[in-house]
């Protein structure tokens, strides 16, 4: 995926400003920046989640699969099955755990009860969930811990298999056990998925990502490996971030 | 209050503030207590299996509510049925998609006039345009005015409780690719259910009683009347002719049809807390 000169306004707050990168492909992509900065606009631009609510505009051009996905042909619900999300707070719906899984997978595609059982079970399996709730499928999915809950979310954006998955401060609700176990999933999804997470958590970043964009007043201040940003980032701003002097 | 510390002094406004409060809410709660007593009282005698069995008699003559109760009962439950989807409908497009549009602020303020509006007001209104071009009382009538009482309670209770889903679970559905439709049905409505029953309840409670719109529509019959297409017995207009009547058998009467629909209505609105209640441990 890739980004080029992307504006973003709440009807007439810019709150993106000619933002260019590029997403590399299985690979976890970290975006950092104080509060307000922008980057969870960002991520709600790849996949126009922000679509929900009126008088939100973005302008430019993000290419995937050689497409511009602003354009206004793109069928929304399409991009959505190839870019998942996960948001800040565990979202499980008012359902059972294997319908919160096959939910997704329902809208697009019909299998059979058996193939749907073993999606369901895939699903669980990748998010490291499956050894948790395999006796209780059948129970409400908000009857499961915050970091099973969050998990719950991940299986679900897996289960109808993107290409992309979007992650919102995923572990900003959770505890330091359940944030390293979904630490480790991520670590463990960037072999198959390409991974964009959004985190006000510089370690988090500096743990999971291979790049890193750091984000300041809308702006891209600066996008590399995470290693070079983290260790010698080129830009002043980006360097009092990262050492706390300031945000 | 010089010398008396500024803690006691807020502890004795305290004091002053929860002996006015328990004073208010005795005072409420005596006169509620009162009527059921009242109710229960004169009420109670006249609980009999012939009140199940038997139509509504003539004065001097032994007999029941039924075919008052079998009305009432119809009437409410064709109320409920044409006033609940026009009303889940109506404020679906109010939570869902008309937000903060003027069509939903317009489409709100209206509704809340027709909340607040005097059930006589609608019974007129139903004779009016009904009754009068089809040229006689019957029992649509009467459940199409109840109707025009459950659908603002509907709306008004089933908007707020689809605004208590938060946004983040329409997103999260948004961002599996969901069409809106399907959010709606599948995730909100769901996640309300429990909320949305309680508010149909609540309405099926609020019509259960009101005789005003019935008067002038359904009137009443001193007969089994199953008949929609004609006048039909019911429950709040037998009690007001029978208690208004000399008689002390209609009296009896009126006083356990009374209590029948205070027991309904108490039902009603216990179901409704519980399913709350139940809705908010989940």
């Amino acid at each position: 995926m890739s980004v080029r000169n992307l504006d973003f306004f709440y009807r007439n707050y810019q709150a993106l400003k000619n933002i260019s990168l590029d997403i590399m492909e299985n690979k976890v992509t970290a975006i950092i920046g104080p509060s307000g900065c922008g980057k969870s606009t960002l991520l709600r631009t790849f996949n126009r989640i922000y679509e929900l609510y009126p008088g939100l505009k973005a302008m430019g051009e993000i290419m995937l699969d050689g497409e511009n996905i602003l354009s206004r042909k793109q069928d929304l619900n399409l991009l959505r099955v190839k870019v998942g999300m996960v948001f800040q707070m565990p979202t499980p719906f008012p359902m059972t755990i294997f319908n919160n899984i096959a939910f997704g997978i329902k809208l697009y595609e019909s299998l059979d009860r058996q193939v749907m059982v073993e999606r369901v079970e895939w699903a669980l399996h990748k998010a490291a969930l499956w050894d948790e709730v395999k006796d209780k499928l059948h129970q409400s999915g908000t009857s499961l811990s915050g970091g099973q809950q969050q998990r719950l979310c991940i299986a679900r954006a897996i289960a109808v298999k993107p290409e992309l998955i979007l992650l919102d401060e995923p572990c900003s609700g959770l505890d330091p056990i359940s944030t390293s176990r979904i630490e480790d999933l991520i670590s463990e999804l960037q072999s198959e998925y390409t991974i964009v997470i959004v985190t006000h958590n510089m370690q988090q970043a500096a743990r999971v990502s291979e790049y890193t964009a750091y984000m300041y007043l809308g702006e891209l201040i600066e996008f590399g490996h995470t290693k070079a940003i983290f260790t010698k980032p080129e830009k002043k701003a980006t360097e009092d971030y990262i050492t706390g002097k300031f945000g | 209050m010089i010398g008396i510390s500024p803690y006691s002094r807020r502890r004795f406004i305290n004091f002053i503030g929860l002996a006015f409060s328990l004073g208010a809410m005795i005072f409420g709660l005596f006169w509620l207590g009162w009527i059921i007593f009242t109710l229960l009282r004169y009420g109670f005698g006249g609980l009999s299996l012939d009140l199940f069995t038997k139509m509504t008699p003539p004065p001097g003559s032994a007999g029941g509510l039924l075919n008052a109760i079998f009305g009432s009962l119809v009437m409410s439950l064709v109320a409920t049925l044409i006033g609940t989807p026009i009303g889940i409908l109506a404020a679906t497009y109010l939570s869902e998609y008309g937000r903060r549009g003027w069509l939903a602020k317009v489409t709100r303020f209206i509704n809340d006039i027709l909340l607040s509006a005097p059930s006589i007001v609608i019974g007129l209104f139903i004779y009016s345009i009904y009754v009068v071009s089809v040229g006689h009382f019957s029992g649509w009538a009467g459940a199409i005015a109840l109707s025009l009482i459950v659908i603002p309670v509907v709306v008004r209770t089933t908007e707020d409780m689809l605004r208590l889903v938060p946004d983040q679970l329409r997103e999260a559905a948004a961002a599996l690719g969901s069409p809106r439709w399907k959010i709606i049905v599948f995730i909100v409505y769901r996640a309300a259910k429990a909320g949305m029953l309680t508010g149909v309840l609540l309405a099926m409670a609020r019509i259960s009683g009101e005789t005003a719109p019935l008067l002038f529509t359904a009137l009443n019959s001193q007969f089994w009347s199953p008949n929609l297409n004609a006048p039909m017995a019911n429950l709040p207009v037998v009690i007001f002719q029978f208690a208004m009547s000399p008689y002390q058998d209609w009296h009896d009467l009126a006083w356990a049809g009374a209590l029948l629909i205070t027991l309904g209505v108490l039902g009603f609105t216990i179901l409704a807390r519980f399913l709350l209640r139940k809705k908010r441990y989940e």
